[in-house]
């Protein structure tokens, strides 16, 4: 047992950790990763360039097949070139989506043409692509999604809305999975595009979020033409191709740092209560132990995935708890952050919140990670689920027809 | 990275389960449980001619030389079946303990004795309710004799030998004693968890024998106790799968409004709640099991975090277990209770919870000291 890596590792980690050193500042401090939450042109070209940088020195698409125009390695290249990347501050999601999600779908599902057109392009960072999937009503329920697309010559017309779509305002393509048939029950009638995002009766608004950022978007659908030649998959086969979209997310998802343990010991070390430092409030110090078991027991499950990678095996089950074990934590550490702080705890002017208020932040964006990626109640049911083999829910909206399956009034 | 047991102790593990699956089924565990007996002798002698009881000990001292993650796949298996065998105490507590601190003298004396099963041995540090911290011990060791009276000891009705914490003229010691000596006295006292039997021993005038140089007898102990918290956790790991089995098989036979029970969120959403907590737990005993197979320095932290987390997540899982089993789980015939007894005896073992959190964040606080 130990945590070496192999010969062949060590030179990849060794080169990736060259590569970074030569071209990126190490990340300072122990807070957030640098995340491009507001998308400004400035934000923007600096992720391009960066983009296009790893791109020249074999470092995106690592895990890709090389006819996509990745570097065919395997998933343990991944983790140890992001694992380095973490330690320094470069631009990070802007592309994840398109290159974790979309284009892996396009590549799977599309023509060799297609992908000699899409996937080199995506990859050196010159087009980003969103994902259009989610609806009012269509969120945990995916499936139960509305937006129509009708075949009208060659091209199929596009009416409806889309929402929580990351990026779309700066994004050139996107995928998009619709109902093309709504008589048939609500897995059976979908089907499944990429577009032009600058599609003529396409309409971007953004999204106020509980934080004030806004990094979603919901995205309108008027009469757009899609080309039937940008169908993926058989029209009524949306749900089958929309599966590798989803299939990807979980890697893309995971790993998401915030803040942990040590942001917390530095907030309680300065902070002082009735009987001295916060630290060593005894109800204080029983949070802590609890976050820290957690966070590491969710480091040492990551070493056992690693492990399994690094062997060339499927990852245990174990992969699947991160999401459930952070987005709560999360939450819960900052709501706890702010009462050490006592009625000081409201201000979120970061010039008088202790650590530029980061837990405040912390607390208003962690919601998110209890929702988005699939919310803690999906979560759990695919644990139990694919992991425990309990049986799926009962559906009564199984061999319906869509257009007789109800609808509530809540958005 | 190779943060996995090898191919060897992995065929141990699956030995292991097929052995106890047969040898150590609930009835076994029950006969003791419902019985006068301390432990089971017939498991216990198998377990013992297959070199169990030599795990962890060179093969110069007459062990098996597995190391301690031999121990450790040995230890998860018997905490699934939850073996009605001193192990524990044997392995854990007394060999580790002369491992870490005994003299070459006393390691021959005592060891090839113990890898061969013809000792068992035990650890005695509370005496009653409440911390026995090193302060509060009121057995005494002077002038090579032992006297007073520790409440309870773990398989203290079997155990020939016992590793005592008594205060000595430089602190607290700990002082191996043999119990065959005619000024000790055992009575078994009455547990949560019957299938393991625990006493009261008094020491008269016993002689003994102090592990390690004088004075030295707080590290002694806060290393023992690190070493045994790691190798618990694994039981206790074992013992939180096997409860997360039980509970998910039961979930899909029993039918409840015409359907399994298992098809509830109610009944999904907590089983999923155990797996992530047994999986934590895993994954903090698997770094642990790291931390003492290479004495690392992160030793301290690392059986801490096992220890709370194991404590957790086993809890979690035996009083889910009757939850799930509804009035069924709460009846003698039905297996839950063996679990829920085991999970709560293990987490006051070696420490609390709420004492290891402690222990957790001291170490935390030193390691990560500003400047």
């Amino acid at each position: 047992m130990d945590f070496e890596d192999t010969k062949e590792e060590a030179e990849y980690r060794a080169s990736a950790r060259a590569f970074l050193t030569t071209n990126a500042k190490p990340r300072t401090g122990k807070g957030m990763l640098y995340r491009a939450a507001h998308a400004t042109e400035d934000v923007l070209a600096e992720a391009r360039d960066w983009q296009k940088k790893k791109h020249a020195a074999g470092f995106a698409g690592i895990t890709w097949p090389k006819e996509w125009g990745g570097q065919g390695l395997s998933a343990i290249n991944q983790v140890i070139y992001d694992q380095e990347e973490a330690q320094f501050s470069v631009p990070r999601g802007i592309y994840e989506i398109g290159l974790g999600m979309c284009i892996p779908t396009v590549c799977t599902w599309g023509t060799q043409a297609q992908r000699d057109r899409y996937a080199v392009t995506a990859l050196k960072g010159e087009e980003v692509w969103c994902q259009l999937f989610s609806e009012p009503a269509g969120g945990s329920d995916l499936a139960a999604l509305r937006t129509s697309a009708v075949r009208d010559g060659d091209d199929w017309v596009i009416n409806g809305q889309k929402i929580w779509t990351s990026g779309a305002h700066y994004c050139q393509y996107g995928v998009i999975v619709t109902r093309s048939d709504f008589d048939a029950p609500k897995h059976k009638g979908l089907t499944y595009f990429f577009l032009d995002m600058r599609s003529p009766g396409v309409e971007i608004r953004g999204i106020k979020q509980i934080s004030g950022a806004s990094h979603f978007n919901e995205v309108f659908f008027n009469n757009v033409r899609i080309p039937d030649s940008q169908r993926l998959g058989k029209v009524g086969d949306g749900w089958k191709v929309s599966l590798t979209t989803l299939m990807n997310e979980r890697f893309t998802i995971g790993g998401r740092a915030g803040v942990d343990v040590d942001e917390f010991l530095e907030l309680a070390r300065g902070i002082e209560l009735e009987d001295g430092p916060a630290l060593k409030n005894p109800t204080v110090r029983d949070k802590i132990a609890d976050w820290y078991v957690a966070s590491r027991g969710l480091k040492y499950s990551h070493f056992r995935t690693m492990t399994a990678l690094s062997r060339g095996d499927t990852p245990g089950p174990e992969s699947s708890i991160g999401k459930l074990v952070t987005g709560p934590k999360l939450q819960n550490m900052s709501a706890m952050a702010l009462d050490v702080l006592e009625q000081g705890g409201v201000i979120t002017d970061p010039e008088v919140a202790p650590m530029a208020a980061l837990f405040h932040q912390t607390l208003m964006t962690s919601p998110s990670a209890r929702i988005a990626g699939g919310s803690d109640e999906i979560m759990r049911n695919i644990i139990a689920e694919r992991v425990l083999g309990l049986p799926a829910d009962v559906r009564v909206d199984k061999d319906v027809p869509f257009n007789k399956v109800p609808t509530g009034k809540a958005k | 990275m190779n943060f996995d047991f090898s191919d060897d102790l992995k065929l141990l593990k699956d030995e292991a389960r097929k052995f106890l699956d047969d040898k150590s089924s609930p009835e076994v565990v029950r006969r003791v449980l419902e019985g006068p007996d301390g432990y089971d002798k017939a498991l216990w002698n198998e377990m013992a001619a297959m070199g169990w009881t030599g795990a962890s000990i060179p093969e110069e001292l007459g062990g098996a030389g597995m190391g301690a993650l031999g121990l450790c796949v040995l230890a998860e298996e018997i905490g699934r079946s939850l073996a009605p065998v001193p192990f524990a105490s044997t392995m854990y507590f007394a060999a580790e303990a002369l491992m870490a601190g005994g003299s070459d003298a006393q390691k021959k004396a005592w060891l090839p004795k113990i890898a061969k099963g013809e000792f068992i041995g035990t650890f005695a540090l509370a005496e009653g309710p409440g911390k026995a911290t090193p302060k509060r011990v009121r057995t005494t060791f002077r002038n090579g004799v032992l006297n007073g009276e520790k409440l309870p000891v773990p398989d203290g009705t079997a155990a020939n030998l016992a590793v005592v914490v008594a205060q000595t003229d430089r602190g607290i010691g700990l002082v191996l004693a043999d119990l065959s000596h005619a000024g000790v006295k055992r009575e078994h006292v009455e547990t949560l968890d019957e299938s393991r039997k625990q006493a009261r021993l008094t020491f008269a005038n016993v002689p003994g024998e102090l592990l390690g140089a004088a004075g030295d007898g707080e590290r002694l102990l806060a290393l023992i106790e690190q070493r045994a918290a790691i190798l618990m956790a694994f039981e206790q790991v074992g013992g939180a799968q096997r409860c997360l089995e039980m509970a998910r098989d039961y979930a899909l036979e029993r039918y409840a409004f015409g359907r399994p029970i298992g098809s509830f969120q109610a009944i999904k959403h907590k089983l999923a709640d155990v797996y992530v907590a047994t999986e934590l737990a895993r994954s903090n005993a698997y770094y642990g099991a790291w931390a003492l197979s290479k004495n690392a320095p992160q030793l301290a932290l690392a059986a801490a975090t096992a220890r709370v987390s194991a404590n957790e997540a086993f809890w979690l899982a035996a009083k889910e277990n009757i939850q799930v089993h509804g009035g069924m789980g709460f009846t003698w015939a039905f297996d839950c209770h063996l679990y829920y007894r085991r999970a709560k005896v293990l987490a006051v073992a070696n420490g609390s919870t709420r004492l290891w959190k402690e222990r957790l964040v001291s170490e935390l606080e030193s390691a990560n000291a500003p400047g």
